[in-house]
């Protein structure tokens, strides 16, 4: 029963990842900026992808968080 | 074709024969000079010779090295073997610092940052993250950051992974065979290469390193087996996939990071396992002992710990099928990227 529930936690790992690559490169591989010269453009630009990146994977580990207790509810009650 | 597969068997034979025959004369060595640990699992607590890092390392390197000579003249590839042979020498050192005297938690993610340093320097990566169905995302100010997180994170996960005999090695053997596995299914066959002296080096230590253990990797041998596998992770730009095939590693650290709410050198923590009267391995009944995958493992029922490592094997080949499924769907595209 336990390692089962692994597996499962595991399956779910997977597809957050799948999933949060999928928002990751939808999102930020369309994010450009223009008009502030080509140097400030792109470093703009990569500040934006880096932080909206940080905070999906902020989420990412929060709702790792939330599944955690869920999945392992009764095997972490010791 | 015919220089891949022969660089690939040859870099194979060196790095399995180079540690299976290295092992046996640092047992010798490591026994005369008392450097040895208590195998606190094992019935009378047996004297362990530890670390076996030197010839996990020497396997490797030796390894590398011949790929240099043997595989076709690249500059992508020269810098991928000279960041992988840099970065994994100094986790060793690393390692090997922390096997001598006992660091404080945040020496070894710090450190490990800093061996990450020559992967950016030699330019041995591209900055993209590639994910299945969606295509790349390139951040070009982000993916320094990724390389610093991802050599820490790879050495802390397989060095707070290798709990009992043979788990480390054994699961680097089935990760870095499914990283290469992968590699292969993406056609990067040169860094799919370059991934085997890691998975044959393991293989040859797992021989010695499996229950009951006539040697330990110690941290200089967990920390080069992980930094190994980190840096493959980043020239072969397969991160992704790379973290895919670590998930039961990772979800140890995950669920010990949640439960401490620190870094920690393990040493300092209350155990998250104790023994039976029959010598099984069950859960702690401490309410603050961390939680970890061994812990959810004998949570239902006491193991031995020969089944603790078995079912540990099991969870890591279902992360290397998934990663292998991860590289066939990384050919698949549903959505344009940039």
């Amino acid at each position: 029963m336990a390692q089962s529930v692994i597996y499962a936690f595991i399956g779910m790992m997977w597809s957050l990842i799948l999933v949060g690559g999928g928002i990751l490169t939808v999102l930020v591989s369309k994010i450009s900026i223009q008009g502030y010269g080509d140097n400030l453009d792109f470093l703009i630009a990569s500040g934006i992808k880096a932080i909206i990146a940080i905070v999906l994977v902020v989420l990412w580990v929060l709702v790792l968080l939330k599944l955690k207790n869920k999945i392992f509810q009764k095997q972490i009650k010791f | 074709m015919q220089d891949y597969i022969v660089a690939g068997i040859v870099t194979s034979l060196i790095a399995f024969f180079v540690v299976f025959g290295m092992v046996p004369q640092l047992i010798t060595r490591l026994t005369k000079k008392n450097w040895a640990v208590k195998d606190v699992n094992r019935v009378g607590g047996a004297m362990v010779p530890r670390p076996g890092g030197p010839a996990i390392l020497a396997g490797i390197i030796l390894g590398e090295v011949s790929l240099y000579f043997l595989l076709p003249e690249n500059n992508a590839t020269t810098k991928g073997i000279t960041a992988l042979v840099v970065t994994t020498s100094l986790a060793f050192v690393v390692g090997f610092i922390d096997d001598r005297r006992v660091m404080g938690g945040w020496f070894k993610p710090l450190a490990l940052a800093g061996a990450a340093i020559p992967i950016i320097l030699l330019g041995a990566y591209e900055p993209n993250l590639a994910f299945p169905l969606f295509g790349a995302v390139k951040i070009p100010a982000l993916y320094l950051g990724v390389i610093i997180f991802m050599i820490p994170i790879t050495g802390n996960t397989i060095n707070s992974i290798d709990v009992m005999n043979g788990i480390a090695s054994g699961f680097m053997v089935i990760a870095s065979f499914s990283l290469a596995i992968a590699l292969f299914v993406m056609q990067n066959y040169p860094v799919a290469i370059m991934t085997l002296p890691l998975a044959f080096a393991s293989l040859a230590f797992y021989k010695y390193h499996k229950f009951p253990s006539k040697i330990f990797p110690g941290d200089s041998g967990a920390l080069t087996l992980g930094a190994a596998y980190g840096v493959i992770g980043i020239v072969g730009h397969v991160e992704v996939i790379a973290a895919i095939a670590l998930l039961p590693a990772v979800i140890n650290s995950f669920l010990f990071l949640s439960s401490v709410k620190r870094i920690v050198e393990h040493r300092q923590i209350k155990g998250p396992t104790i023994h039976t009267e029959d010598h099984k391995i069950t859960t702690s009944k401490e309410i603050d002992a961390p939680i970890t995958l061994v812990r959810l493992l004998v949570a239902s029922k006491p193991l031995t710990e020969k089944e603790v490592g078995f079912a540990i094997f099991k969870l890591a080949t279902f992360s290397g099928i998934l990663a292998i499924i991860t590289a066939f769907m990384v050919g698949v595209q549903l959505w344009p990227s940039q």
